[in-house]
């Protein structure tokens, strides 16, 4: 079988179990319905392998294959087909999103058992996988767009996913809109692209591209731009990033999915994807790395202080995303895909740790009451120190490879760049210190109540059902967590999903090690051929130089925390003190909610309140009630004559023939 | 004999009828109005009908006639549901449908 067709089995899979479960509900048992979710996304993972030893068995410029089921529209110059496009990225980001899908479904198995919505849970999960596998293999623009809108859909179910919670349904509906602001900027390039180009096909498109744009020009220039406000929307990046941390309304594994490891990068694909345009544009190029930083920055900055164990990681997703966007933007598109295969490793691990703690603590996320789960839980404090490492980019980890890889090219590509460097390796301090200030405070220390209980008597805490976010009590109907939790040491999916993650985030930097070898670089080269900044290559010295920096600044950040949270855990409270303006500013995460309260809310609730009180009242009204008034005056006056009286009719009649009578005898004289 | 008293009469008719209809208010004596002015109109064409020498005008004095007779039918129809619903036999009672 030919390399499309085991693309079209990848997405054909998981649309399949989502429909099945979806329609099957009330007979599939809960079990199958898990299973049949799980099996579905490793059937497409299986596939994802077939088309990448497909791909391997062609010479490397061959590794393109575009295939059609058939014309969604063909009419005057405009060509849409149901079309794929297989060659390596969209197989990289196949194999990383079914691969690790496959293993949150394993850990959705365990950790869901319980809830009220399982099998709606593992339709909308599979649902979302197709919608993603959909994305990256789209060979147009349409179909991208279609793929892009369903994964926000997919987002927003998940995350209100337990829709008795209002804070759940509040976050899926902020995380929809700020979607659809980023849908609307990817539908508008699109349509720039069209005219521009008068195609939709990315083969079409970017063969055209470099003849029809001169460099800067402004239509490229917009064009870049409006897809950055897509891809920003997605990968939660400045301004637009404020649903993300939000959304972690949803369940954990949702979080760990569409939140860490898949849809948020799916903004670094869509640029990495169409970097010919933006290396028709260093402009917008620029643009996007220089947000990515600011984004990376910010992020790292809020988690310093947030004290909810799952917004902790998600603001770390954030910027760890942003050293994805900075990476793709200014040309490191094999490193920066690298990062965001090792990220959704130890991320998604990362989360299922965190899941299976919050578990342990009968759904309470804040880090100031847990302490001690080192002793508690055994498994899942190792696997949660493993994705902490790789994350802090710990020497040896995935995470270290990864990161330095990108800040290794920005120095090589020297200049301005080195901005890029200097603050990216702040950015790791920072990730070292979050990090390690949230693993601190979880695993070491005197067992917490909930901890020292699973100590004693092996038994999850249990406690009245409330929504962690509010306090509140929760509506034990459908629609919510159910009593039970489950944690990795005691449901067996759970803990080979986290095993084998736990294995790549440890172990997978080293398919790339600079000098030694470069797998997905090279893999990923056909794509990037014809592109002159993937061709800059940092020299293995300097790389290695890199990474000793890198390795410093890691494990002096591990210091530091070790310093302020395990030494002398008076010391942050000391610092809050001392720096209590800054403080405010990054518990209120920057005052970002606020600022787009009163830049776009406030402004679009104000306008639509004139249009409501004023214009709806004076204009629209005035027009209605004004022609109303109009036709019932005129009825009125004719009224009057209809008395109801016959012998009045008679006499109008009458006098009105003798009048015409009279008027034609005079005028025929 | 001359067209002119015919027609005088036809007029004298037709005024007579047509007063009625204004003065009279009793739906009956409305309903005998019309047929008067119906038959005036009818001597009209009949008179003229002999003078230009055809018979197209006697044609239509048969066809008014057929139409005063299905007016008669609906006329007096409607007197005798009106007065089975021992409502006023008086036209200007009856101004139900005044705007």
């Amino acid at each position: 079988m030919s390399a499309t067709a085991w693309a079209w089995l990848v997405l054909l899979f998981p649309l399949l179990g989502s429909i099945a479960i979806a329609i099957g509900y009330r007979s599939i048992p809960a079990r199958a319905a898990g299973t049949i979710g799980t099996v579905a996304v490793a059937l497409a993972f299986a596939c994802g392998v077939a088309a990448l030893a497909n791909l391997l068995g062609e010479h490397p410029d061959a590794r393109h294959h575009a295939s059609s089921l058939w014309d969604y529209a063909s009419a005057a110059g405009l060509d849409i087909e149901l079309g794929i496009f297989v060659d390596p990225l969209s197989v990289f980001m196949v194999l990383v999103v079914t691969g690790v899908s496959a293993l949150i479904h394993l850990y959705s198995f365990g950790y869901m058992q319980s809830d009220e919505g399982y099998h709606r849970f593992f339709s909308y999960l599979n649902f979302f996988v197709f919608s993603m596998l959909l994305l990256v293999l789209a060979g147009n623009f349409v179909l991208l767009i279609v793929g892009w809108a369903f994964v926000g859909f997919a987002s927003y179910a998940l995350i209100s996913f337990w829709y008795r919670r209002t804070t759940a349904t509040g976050a899926g509906m902020k995380a929809f809109v700020i979607n659809v602001i980023g849908d609307i900027g990817l539908v508008l390039a699109a349509l720039l692209i069209f005219r521009e180009l008068g195609s939709f096909d990315y083969g079409t498109v970017f063969a055209r591209a470099p003849e029809a744009f001169s460099v800067n020009e402004w239509t490229v220039t917009a064009i870049c731009l409006l897809l950055m406000v897509g891809a920003f929307a997605k990968s939660a990046q400045l301004p637009l990033h404020t649903w993300l941390p939000d959304a972690m309304e949803g369940p954990t594994p949702v979080s760990a999915l569409i939140h860490a490891a898949t849809m948020v990068t799916a903004g670094v694909y869509l640029i990495a994807r169409t970097h010919v345009l933006f290396e028709l544009s260093p402009t917008a190029a620029d643009v996007a790395a220089f947000i990515g930083l600011a984004t990376l920055l910010v992020a790292g900055s809020i988690a310093l202080v947030v004290t909810d164990m799952k917004r902790i990681i998600a603001y770390s997703t954030m910027s760890q995303i942003g050293y994805m966007v900075v990476g793709v933007s200014i040309g490191a598109y094999g490193a920066g895909l690298f990062h965001l295969m090792t990220h959704a490793f130890f991320k998604a691990l990362l989360f299922m740790a965190a899941g299976s703690i919050i578990a342990a603590m009968a759904n309470e996320q804040n880090i100031d009451k847990m302490s001690g789960f080192g002793r508690a839980m055994r498994f899942t404090s190792a696997t949660m120190l493993t994705g902490g490492l790789a994350l802090a980019a710990f020497p040896g980890a995935s995470g270290f490879f990864s990161k330095d890889e990108i800040l290794a090219y920005a120095t090589a590509r020297g200049g301005m760049y080195l901005i890029f460097t200097v603050l990216g390796y702040l950015g790791a301090l920072l990730t070292a210190v979050y990090t390690f200030r949230l693993i601190f405070r979880i695993l070491p220390g005197r067992p917490c109540e909930e901890a020292q209980e699973l100590i004693d008597s092996g038994h999850v805490a249990h406690g009245p059902p409330r929504n962690p976010a509010t306090g509140e009590a929760e509506d034990t109907d459908i629609g919510f967590p159910g009593a039970e939790h489950h944690i990795a040491e005691q449901s067996w999916p759970m803990k080979v999903a986290m095993g084998v993650l736990a294995f790549l985030a440890l172990f997978g930097g080293l398919i790339q090690i600079p000098g030694v070898d470069d797998a997905i670089t090279k893999f990923l080269d056909p794509v990037f051929v014809n592109s002159p900044l993937a061709a800059i290559r940092p020299s293995v010295a300097a790389s290695w130089t890199g990474l000793a920096i890198g390795a410093a600044i890691s494990l002096g950040g591990i210091g530091i925390a070790y310093w302020l949270y395990v030494l002398r855990p008076q010391t942050s409270a000391m610092l809050i003190r001392r720096l209590r303006p800054l403080y405010t500013l990054l518990v209120n995460k920057w005052y970002f909610d606020e600022a787009i309260d009163l830049l776009v809310v406030r402004p679009a609730l104000a306008i639509g309140r004139f249009a409501n009180r004023t214009f709806e009242r004076l204009v629209v009204d005035g027009l209605v009630s004004g022609a109303e008034d109009a036709v019932g005056g005129a009825g009125r006056l004719v009224r009057v004559v209809q008395s109801g009286f016959v012998r009045s009719y008679a006499l109008l009649l009458i006098g009105g023939f003798a009048g015409l009578a009279l008027y034609f005898l005079l005028a025929s004289q | 004999m001359n067209i002119e008293w015919y027609i005088v009469l036809s007029s004298l008719l037709f005024a007579v009828g047509a007063i009625g209809i204004l003065i009279r208010r009793s739906p009956i004596v409305i309903l005998l109005c019309l047929e008067l002015m119906l038959n005036a109109g009818n001597l009209a064409l009949v008179a003229f009908s002999r003078m230009v020498g055809n018979q197209e005008g006697q044609v239509f004095a048969l066809v008014v006639m057929v139409v005063a007779a299905c007016e008669v039918v609906v006329g007096l129809g409607l007197i005798v549901a009106v007065f089975r619903r021992r409502l006023p036999l008086d036209v200007d009672e009856l101004r139900e449908l005044r705007g």
